[in-house]
């Protein structure tokens, strides 16, 4: 037996039965669409309201102002994220020695008190108070300007559920001012198309207000109650009790176990071991013994038992 | 007999008949017409005959997944004509979406059943490594696709969905380029690029399938040769 008349590269000359490739798509497609309708009409799909800055503002005011006091002070998530957002030395992940997140560069720069308390109010009209404020944090140091905004963070942190109208006094600078005007701003419905548009009509780039609500906790917390957090097998799942992207189920596995449910490169980590299951399973064909598993394994003997079965009938 | 399954071996593709092979009149466009009927005569392409042991509900899988590709494509067109935001505003919108939605689970269903099968069959013997390649890139091609679509929801879902995985997106640098919180890229890439990508890939999987044939039976040589 020579390789190039094996039976495996070679046109079948056994038995051979009618077939109706056109006939089989067709049915296949009715039978589909009529599951489909079905499945669509009896359960329908879910759509949960997205999170406007304004619902925030009302549902969850201190944790706005908050926020707005960590963008301020520089201590916020994005503040502290490094690449693509800003330059943050030593907060990316990695892959053993391999650093592809900073390698990547800062592609969407982000100031944080620029980009979300500061030039958003510039834009919006203002009161004297504001105006004030703006003009005392801009005359101030960046030093001073982070202690004032910082020390607000940490004063409101520190109240029984982080009230921020019953925060301690204290030193804030203009911080408690700007955060206020900033509150009123997204409370008033404007904050959103400032952060949104920033001066321009046309705008489809959410990152800036979808990045300043991540920042909160009000958001996570919506997600969490949905079952929907990293930790919670995140993805996979959907907000109510609908089927979520179930394919991404070993992805997300991964999250849930040690060392990368713990690890400060989970993110990394995971996406360079799917990359390598990937690339095995895409050349399982080429990998030996891999590939020789479904003859060890011998699943295909049921399916195409009708095949064997015939074969080991006496011919007549 | 070898216990090993290897793919890397010249393929022998049978010579179509004569009647279907046109004399090239030496352009380009008649040599591409014979090169493809050579490679893919009409009687592959749409075969009305298949090798016997073609029998079992795993090939079902194959078409049902098309079928579902197919509901996928129209239910996205109707999505469409209307914009992003319809569907939130309109119960016949909502519907189409939910037919969307639902094709979709119906289509990755299908999908990792078929590909779970072929596995088993160790559908890449015969110089039908390339098919097997094509079926992961579809199946990973999809997954992107699929993304994309839940971060187009302009919903709390996609809200929540981009501000997570930008993470992992950030951490291996691909977030720089394809950031999946600018809803207008992610637009682009999930009723256009992806699509294409999609569309062309399964196209040639389902033409490397029709040229190669389906796959014969594990150990078919050792039964074929008694039989002969």
């Amino acid at each position: 037996m020579t390789a190039a008349t094996h039976i495996d590269r070679r046109p079948w000359t056994g038995a051979t039965r009618d077939y109706d490739i056109v006939k089989e798509f067709v049915i296949a497609l009715v039978v589909v669409t009529a599951l489909t309708l079905g499945l669509a009409f009896a359960f329908g799909s879910p759509d949960d309201t997205s999170i406007s800055l304004k619902s925030w503002a009302a549902a969850a005011p201190s944790d706005l102002v908050s926020t707005a006091a960590q963008e301020l002070a520089g201590t916020s998530g994005v503040a502290g994220y490094g690449q693509p957002y800003n330059t943050t030395p030593d907060v990316t992940q990695k892959i053993g020695p391999v650093d592809l997140q900073k390698l990547a560069g800062v592609r969407i720069p982000i100031d944080t008190a620029n980009d979300f308390v500061i030039q958003p109010l510039e834009q919006l009209p203002a009161t004297s108070t504001t105006t004030d404020a703006l003009a005392a944090w801009k005359a101030a140091t960046p030093d001073q300007q982070a202690k004032w905004a910082g020390d607000y963070a940490d004063a409101i942190a520190a109240e029984p559920d982080g009230d921020y109208t019953k925060v301690a006094t204290g030193d804030y600078g203009p911080v408690p001012a700007l955060t206020a005007a900033l509150l009123t701003a997204a409370s008033q419905g404007s904050l959103d198309g400032v952060l949104l548009t920033r001066g321009d009509v046309y705008a489809t780039n959410y990152t800036l207000p979808l990045l300043f609500l991540a920042d909160g906790t009000y958001l996570e917390d919506q997600a969490r109650a949905q079952h929907l957090g990293g930790d919670q097998w995140g993805m996979t799942n959907e907000t109510g009790a609908y089927p979520g992207q179930s394919w991404l189920w070993l992805y997300t596995f991964w999250y849930q176990i040690d060392p990368f449910a713990s690890s400060d490169n989970a993110d990394a980590l995971v996406w360079g071991l799917m990359l390598a299951l990937t690339a095995g399973l895409m050349l399982i064909p080429f990998i030996p013994g891999l590939r020789s598993i479904p003859r060890w394994i011998p699943i295909h003997r049921l399916i195409w038992r009708d095949y064997y079965k015939a074969q080991a009938s006496p011919k007549v | 007999m070898s216990t090993d399954i290897d793919p890397a071996a010249p393929d022998t593709v049978p010579p179509a008949p004569a009647s279907h092979v046109a004399e090239s009149s030496g352009s380009w466009t008649g040599g591409l017409r014979d090169r493809w009927v050579r490679t893919l005569p009409p009687e592959k392409l749409l075969p009305d005959r298949q090798p016997a042991y073609v029998s079992s509900w795993i090939y079902v899988f194959g078409v049902a997944t098309l079928a579902a590709l197919v509901v996928i494509v129209a239910s996205g067109l109707v999505l469409t004509l209307r914009g992003p935001a319809w569907w939130h505003q309109s119960s016949v919108g909502h519907f189409v979406n939910s037919v969307h939605l639902w094709s979709v689970e119906l289509f990755f269903m299908f999908m990792v059943v078929h590909l779970w099968g072929k596995f088993w069959m160790a559908a890449w013997r015969g110089r039908r490594a390339m098919t097997w390649i094509t079926g992961v890139v579809c199946f990973l091609s999809s997954v992107g696709t699929a993304f994309t679509g839940y971060l187009i929801q302009t919903n709390f879902d996609s809200q929540w969905i981009s501000t997570q995985a930008k993470d992992g997106l950030n951490s291996v640098g691909i977030g720089a380029w394809f950031n999946v919180l600018d809803v207008g890229q992610m637009l682009l890439f999930h009723v256009a690029l992806l699509p294409l990508v999609v569309g062309a890939i399964v196209g040639w999987h389902v033409l490397l399938v029709r040229r190669h044939g389906v796959v014969p039976p594990i150990d078919a040589e050792q039964y074929e040769e008694s039989a002969a």
